[in-house]
């Protein structure tokens, strides 16, 4: 292990966690809300992907403009699936919801499947992004400063809204006591769409970046990352953004540096996850930072 | 009791030797009707009455998890996995063994190994309740979605593992060639073995202490059941039967990779039996008949469809559009399914053609 | 202002309030009194809005004159209407400081200054919500937290205030002072105000108007200080 290979793989590891963090944040906002799993998320996420491509490709959209665009409409997108499939379910028992969710996931990739077919796409990586600098014998990407930094900057806009902002208040408020929340004038359903829209413009943000740094865009792209994703979130402590940040940074630093320290092990890459999710629920289920969401007995 | 109370206590009928004798007719004319499907059913029409057997064992074993037993589990793929492989391992000759394992040389005590069918099927099985005993432990306590995220970490585990360890499984490769003995006698022999077995469990009071810790484990607890130890041998119980599913499907399709045993495998599982009914075993084995056949019939949709003076392109993943938008259709709407919690039962049959017993017969006079 | 005609409310097998007819004039304190599991709550639930199988009819009077049948509205509209509750149990959120929930009381509102203005009102009534104002609400005693509600449901600036059971798990001293506050927002205030007790001596004090309430049904109603020298009642709820 060579000093520059060791820096390499940790940019590498800041990159891949961030992204993870920014899917995570997602899963943790609405579990911390509705006591609930969106298994979709991970798709909207390949939504976002797919929305820069053809942004970029097909509407010859300048790529700011085509990455507002993607980032907007996966965020229409996990609003619509709240509304069409959750809502209707907000009473129903809890796992309702869920076969919901899995079934909107399945909607989604294959719709996916159908709409653009299963050939892989590469997504436009703009030069800049892609050219290594160079620092001493070190080669890295700009792309492995951007990520990390655009992750740090929406992450502290989102602690912004939810700690500073009315709407945020109202959040944190329907996390503990939905009822209560609700005789304070709150209208409920809007701010969980609005959790929804907040966590899948996240995750759309990820997925264009995704895109970046590896440019093969397809419609179950989303699957892999977004069960890892989800239990960074778990590790970090569901319900909590901060939690869902540190878990996607230490997952994301386990399965590079693991596999560059034991290049053997790189075919149990994917194991990684849930290996770490299942010691985190067998010596800490409330998660590194997470306090116990408590059912009403 | 006083003699007016015993007098005046209703008598509840004891059907037991005509449903005993009924159920052996049934079996019987499934039987008779497998006899003829062998004579006049064309391979494809095979391969589907095969496809609804095994589906309903995996239905129904998934069902007894988690519409009788809470236990929203997740990883029916992987138990289904560890059968299809174990038992491949028992059915394939040493000198298939000696072809397939490419990458490495297989693990030396598998290479001899070679048991009857019913043996192997049944070994699948076992090793698929083994690896349940061990994955209930830590998960068993995790509650509803937790334990779905759980127990679909451990599918994802097992299929990672059975792609890297070589030795015993070929990799990603794969195994070509399984010897197909799963015919139609051995799969409806194996469901009738899976139902007896359910039925009998959840007729007895063990299956009623599930249902109660289903419906409140607080309450369970409070009572003093071991609701975990419970759970657990449930949870083994179904993976016993996920694994003999698993084995007979390998045995069916004669090729198992580890790739195939994914999640959407445990999806179309889990949309059969919430379309069939959630707590109803006959809604499961209703649901196994119309998913699969739905799903045969829905290929049509993904392969090219020719009018004669217009040909449609084929539209490869409109089917899982279809059942992804069936089952959230049906969880909104109609979450009970087809069959709800109702169960076929053969008072009931009698009763509605005519055979009423005293109580309803009763019941229909006053 | 507040008139219920013949309000049910049913959960489902269960009939919680049958049939209650109740009048509460601008400016007045009326007190709903009765054991557990009479009603009370469910009734003060159905007004805000909580409540699902709610039939009868809940005709609210508000400033503006025009009267409205608030049955099956939504808790959300409920509030904006004019109409704040301090539910039972206290309820508040106890990750979030004294000045969010106090915060949080005053989201339907949109006048800043004035939302200000209330704030440093509702300080100056409780002031030790006033120097725990940064501490989370679940580290406040049940007395402080008591405070807080009703501070919480001021913040809407309601023209009808209901308040469930405020002196339950109260030691006196401070069911005297809260009872005092109560006296003050409705005399200095003006505020008119629903109060809800089993507590129904300090109720009966302070009511122009009381209803008691037995298994869903009002059996006896009249002015607080009449009632309370009713041999019945007495015998029943003051302990003779």
């Amino acid at each position: 292990m060579t000093w520059e290979l060791f820096v390499q793989n940790l940019f590498n590891a800041l990159t891949v966690g961030s992204l993870y963090a920014l899917i995570a944040i997602g899963y943790t906002m609405v579990y911390g809300i509705l006591r609930f799993i969106n298994f979709a998320h991970g798709d909207v996420f390949m939504v976002g992907a797919y929305f820069i491509f053809f942004g970029v490709t097909a509407a010859h959209l300048p790529w700011p403009v085509a990455a507002l665009v993607a980032i907007g409409g996966a965020s229409g997108l996990g609003i619509l699936v709240d509304r069409i499939a959750y809502r209707p379910l907000r009473e129903a028992p809890r796992i309702s919801a869920l076969i919901s969710a899995i079934g909107i996931s399945f909607l989604l990739e294959n719709l996916g499947l159908v709409v653009f077919t299963g050939l892989p796409r590469p997504a436009v990586q703009p030069q800049w992004m892609v050219d290594p600098i160079t620092l001493g014998s070190i080669r890295i990407l700009p792309l492995s400063f951007i990520v990390p930094v655009v992750t740090a900057i929406l992450v502290l806009a989102l602690l912004w809204i939810v700690y500073k902002t009315r709407p945020g208040l109202a959040m944190r408020s329907i996390s503990k006591d939905i009822e209560t929340t609700r005789l304070m004038g709150v209208s409920v359903d809007r701010i969980i769409a609005l959790t929804f829209g907040l966590g899948s413009a996240l995750a759309a943000a990820a997925g264009i970046m995704w895109a970046m740094r590896y440019p093969q865009i397809h419609p179950f792209m989303g699957v892999i990352p977004g069960f890892k994703a989800f239990i960074a979130a778990v590790v970090g402590g569901i319900g909590s953004i901060q939690g869902a940040v540190l878990g996607g940074l230490l997952l994301g630093t386990v399965e590079i540096m693991v596999v560059a320290f034991y290049p053997t092990l790189s075919g149990y890459r994917d194991a990684f996850a849930f290996v770490l999710l299942i010691v985190i629920l067998l010596f800490k289920p409330t998660g590194l930072m997470g306090e116990k969401l408590e059912d009403k007995i | 009791m006083s003699a007016q109370a015993v007098k005046n206590t209703p008598m509840v009928q004891n059907h037991s030797l005509r449903n005993g004798l009924s159920t052996i007719v049934a079996i019987g004319l499934l039987f008779g009707g497998l006899w003829l499907a062998e004579q006049h059913f064309d391979g494809y029409q095979t391969q589907l009455l095969n496809l609804v057997a095994i589906n309903a064992i995996l239905a129904v074993s998934l069902n007894f998890i988690y519409g009788f037993s809470g236990m929203f589990s997740l990883g029916h793929a992987g138990f289904m996995a560890i059968g299809a492989y174990v038992s491949a391992l028992c059915i394939l000759t040493p000198g298939q063994k000696e072809m397939l394992w490419l990458l490495e040389p297989i693990w030396g005590p598998l290479a001899e190994l070679s048991t009857p069918f019913f043996f192997s099927v049944l070994m699948g099985g076992l090793a698929a309740a083994f690896c349940s005993f061990f994955i209930a432990l830590p998960v068993m306590r995790l509650g509803g979605d937790y334990l779905g995220i759980a127990t679909l970490g451990f599918a994802e585990i097992i299929r990672v593992l059975f792609t890297n360890i070589a030795p015993l499984t070929n990799g990603a490769i794969g195994l070509r060639g399984i010897p197909a003995y799963a015919n139609a006698w051995w799969n409806y022999t194996w469901l009738i073995i899976t139902l007896f077995i359910i039925l009998s469990i959840l007729k007895s009071n063990f299956g009623n202490v599930l249902k109660s810790i289903r419906d409140d484990e607080i309450a369970a607890r409070t009572m003093g059941i071991n609701t975990t130890a419970y759970r657990t041998m449930a949870f083994c119980v179904g993976g016993f039967f996920a694994g003999v599913g698993g084995a007979l499907m390998g045995s069916l399709v004669t090729t198992i990779e580890p790739k195939m045993f994914n999640f959407q495998l445990t999806f179309n599982i889990l949309l059969i039996v919430v379309a069939g009914g959630l707590g109803s075993v006959t809604g499961s084995m209703v649901g196994a008949a119309v998913i699969t056949l739905m799903l045969e019939w829905l290929r049509i949709v993904e392969a090219p469809m020719n009018f004669g003076f217009v040909i449609i392109p084929g539209i490869p993943g409109m089917r899982m559009v279809i059942f992804s938008m069936l089952l959230v259709l049906i969880i909104i709407f109609r979450r009970q399914g087809l069959m709800g919690t109702r169960e076929f039962s053969w008072n009931a049959f009698y009763n509605s053609i005519g055979f009423k017993d005293r109580e309803s017969f009763e019941r229909s006079e006053s | 202002m507040l008139e219920l005609k013949d309000m049910h409310v049913r959960y489902g097998g269960i009939h919680a309030v049958q049939g209650v007819n109740i009048k509460v004039n601008r400016g007045d304190i009326v007190t709903l009194i009765g054991a557990n599991g009479a009603g009370k709550s469910s009734t003060v639930r159905a007004i805000a809005g909580l409540v699902k199988g709610v039939t009868g009819q809940i005709m609210y009077t508000g400033n503006d004159g025009r009267t409205v049948n608030l049955t099956g509205s939504q808790p959300e509209n409920v509030v904006r209407r004019g109409i704040a509750l301090s539910p039972e149990g206290r309820r508040i959120l106890p990750h979030l400081t004294v000045s969010e929930n106090l915060d949080l009381g005053a989201y339907s509102r949109s006048d800043k200054p004035e939302i200000e203005k209330d704030k440093e009102w509702v300080y100056s009534l409780f002031p030790r919500l006033k120097e725990r104002h940064w501490q989370k609400g679940g580290t406040l005693s049940g007395g402080e937290q008591q405070m807080l509600a009703v501070g919480r449901a001021l913040m809407s600036r309601p023209d009808l205030l209901m308040l469930d059971e405020p002196s339950l798990g109260l030691a006196p001293i401070l069911v005297q002072e809260i009872f005092e506050i109560i006296k003050r927002l409705n005399q200095e205030d003006k505020k008119t105000i629903l109060l809800i007790e089993q507590n129904a001596y300090a109720a009966l004090s302070i009511a122009h108007q009381a209803y008691i309430l037995e298994v869903g049904s009002i059996v006896l109603e009249g002015p607080g200080k009449e009632l309370m020298h009713d041999p019945k009642v007495k015998e029943a709820y003051l302990g003779g």
